[in-house]
């Protein structure tokens, strides 16, 4: 395979990094400073945020998933976080496959499961904006997600109420508490509308923001920014 | 003041600052981190019109003659409040703290409220300069930052024991307003630093404090406007919302000032500038011609004049009883700055009202 192949291939595989807080991949993002194998066969990946400060539990998170990521490709994998605040507790902790609360013994009480599951259902919620807006006027309450057309926005919707473990076959119903997985009552539809647009509007407002940051901070584009 | 278009506005820049962040305030063996501090405020400004940014070395250290041209003679404002943030683990004399303030304070007579700030970890030490910087500067206002690092630890919420002790303390000795900033990190570190939940739990077990968000709790603009619906006493701090976005972001800006507007309500934003990442003056002008950048917005709150009014300097006014000239309050029927009933979602026929 010629190096290029495989520059696609791992950046590929980091495409389906998400950047857990803002719902997108980490690729478009801009975060993956390079991606390539040394000459020695190892894949080595720098990722960069856009502050040192960034939150460094999300940050573990998008450092750990680019490990396994690239490391079920088959390569012996390196990834380094570049200038944070936290990059030797972070990198040396996922390289040691250690797990976040002995990455950071002391500071933590416990893995990040539970804090990338809040995340999940915001995504769900402003995913539903994104699948709703187009309907307005239908009657949302009673509909099923087999009842929409087929849309990236809602095969979108579907892989994050997957990921959490809610329905998401076709005759599920379209408006779900992300919480609970029940449906959401015709009463409660116009509030619970509300509360996804809200809650996509932070999204993209955060997401605005950190694209804004980084662009500051570097200069250049990301490997695979350009592939959206 | 500014006047446009025959409207007179009354300026309170109720978050700002003087810091110094130069090479000669950082801590031997914290350099990374200061650096890195001021690095990530010198991004935020690059979110602002270009025209207004600043080489690293001014922004580091600009000069009180820089803060009074910027902000009062170019910048309109007619009250600035200074927000403190202490950061001695990294800036050896505090990246800007009450002192510094308050000094600059008092070579302007009438310019200037210089808040104070604590940290619950500081113990008995810590309550008594509280009460000794409220003695010593007035201050009617503190500035929490959450996830300021103090011996080791990587922050603390409102919620914790002790927080309630200086929140207390903080009443008893006559201060209104709790201004409070989250930031990425806080004890433990596996939970969301940003989560504003345990503002929800300070502000309802002291109905008597105003507690002001500041940058909305982004990133979290949703969790806050989920609580500030329920809670008579939050309030919205703007600052970053329109730095950050008014001229990075406008379509991004006038959803999130929809969402505020519909959630928090006009009498419960107030302006602040954040100087020194932004300069107050491109903030003023463009938010007073601001409006909704077409009809894909026309299912959020109208914003007029007297909206404007509010956010720009009346509504904070309130909060600190600071007096306006008559010209620049409102006409009767305008409503009343910095009610706190006047929240969209307090009223028991909003839909916000029944939010779980």
């Amino acid at each position: 395979m010629t190096a290029t192949a495989v520059g696609t291939r791992i950046l590929a595989a980091l495409a389906e990094v998400r950047d857990p807080e803002l719902d997108e991949p980490i690729t478009a993002l801009g975060f993956v400073a390079s991606a390539a194998v040394t000459d020695d066969g190892v894949a080595e990946v720098h990722l960069r945020l856009p502050t040192y400060f960034c939150a460094p539990n999300f940050a573990y998170l998008m450092v750990a998933d680019a490990y396994d990521q690239v490391s079920a490709l088959g390569f012996a994998t390196t990834v380094i976080l570049d200038d944070h605040f936290a990059s030797d507790a972070i990198n040396e902790g996922v390289a040691a496959r250690a797990g976040f609360a002995r990455s950071f013994d002391g500071e933590a009480v416990g893995e990040l499961d539970e804090l990338r599951a809040d995340f999940l259902r915001k995504a769900v919620l402003a995913g539903t904006d994104a699948v709703c807006r187009p309907l307005a006027g239908f009657p949302l309450a009673t509909m099923t997600i087999g009842d929409v057309p087929a849309s990236p926005a809602l095969a979108r919707l579907k892989r994050r109420r997957r990921d959490l473990g809610l329905p998401c076959d076709d005759s599920a119903p379209l408006l779900i508490d992300p919480r609970t997985g029940d449906p959401i009552g015709a009463d409660a539809v116009p509030l619970h509308l509300r509360k996804a647009r809200l809650t996509r509007t932070s999204l993209d407002a955060n997401t605005g923001i950190c694209r804004g940051m980084l662009r500051h901070r570097y200069d250049t584009d990301g490997q695979g920014e350009d592939a959206r | 003041m500014y006047e446009k278009d025959g409207e007179k506005y009354f300026v309170v820049d109720s978050h700002m600052h003087y810091w110094n962040a130069g090479p000669d305030n950082w801590v031997p063996g914290a350099e990374q981190y200061a650096k890195g501090w001021i690095e990530c405020f010198h991004a935020y400004q690059g979110l602002g019109p270009p025209e207004t940014h600043w080489p690293i070395e001014k922004f580091m250290s600009y000069t009180e003659d820089d803060l009074m041209k910027d902000v009062f003679q170019d910048g309109y404002v007619d009250v600035a409040i200074f927000q403190p943030t202490y950061l001695t683990e990294w800036y050896r004399e505090g990246f800007n703290t009450t002192e510094k303030n308050a000094a600059l304070g008092a070579k302007h007579p009438g310019k200037f409220i210089a808040n104070t700030r604590f940290d619950p970890r500081d113990g008995d030490d810590g309550l008594k300069k509280l009460e000794e910087n409220v003695a010593r500067y007035g201050s009617i206002g503190v500035k929490l930052y959450t996830a300021e690092w103090n011996n080791g630890s990587r922050g603390w919420t409102l919620k914790d024991p002790a927080a309630y002790r200086y929140l207390e303390k903080a009443q008893e000795l006559g201060i209104k307003n709790i201004h409070v900033h989250k930031g990425p990190t806080i004890w433990p570190l596996d939970k969301d630093a940003f989560d504003v939940s345990d503002v929800d739990h300070a502000a309802t077990d002291f109905p008597q404090l105003n507690f002001i968000v500041e940058h909305v709790g982004l990133p979290r603009i949703e969790d806050f406007c989920f609580m500030a619906t329920q809670e008579p006493n939050v309030y919205a701090g703007l600052s970053v919302v329109i730095g950050g976005l008014m001229h990075a972001r406008p379509k991004f800006f006038a959803k999130v000032m929809g969402e505020l507007l519909f959630w928090v309500g006009e009498d419960k934003m107030t302006f602040g500038s954040d100087y020194g990442i932004w300069e107050p003056k491109w903030q003023i002008e463009g938010f007073v011609d601001w409006d909704y950048p077409g009809d894909e917005f026309s299912d959020y709150p109208r914003v007029t004049t007297a909206t404007k009014k509010k956010i720009l300097g009346l509504n904070a006014a309130k909060l600190y009883g600071i007096e306006v000239p008559k010209e620049y309050q409102l006409d009767a029927g305008e409503g009343a700055p910095a009610a706190r009933d006047d929240a969209v979602g307090v009223s028991s026929g909003s839909p916000a009202a029944s939010l779980g």
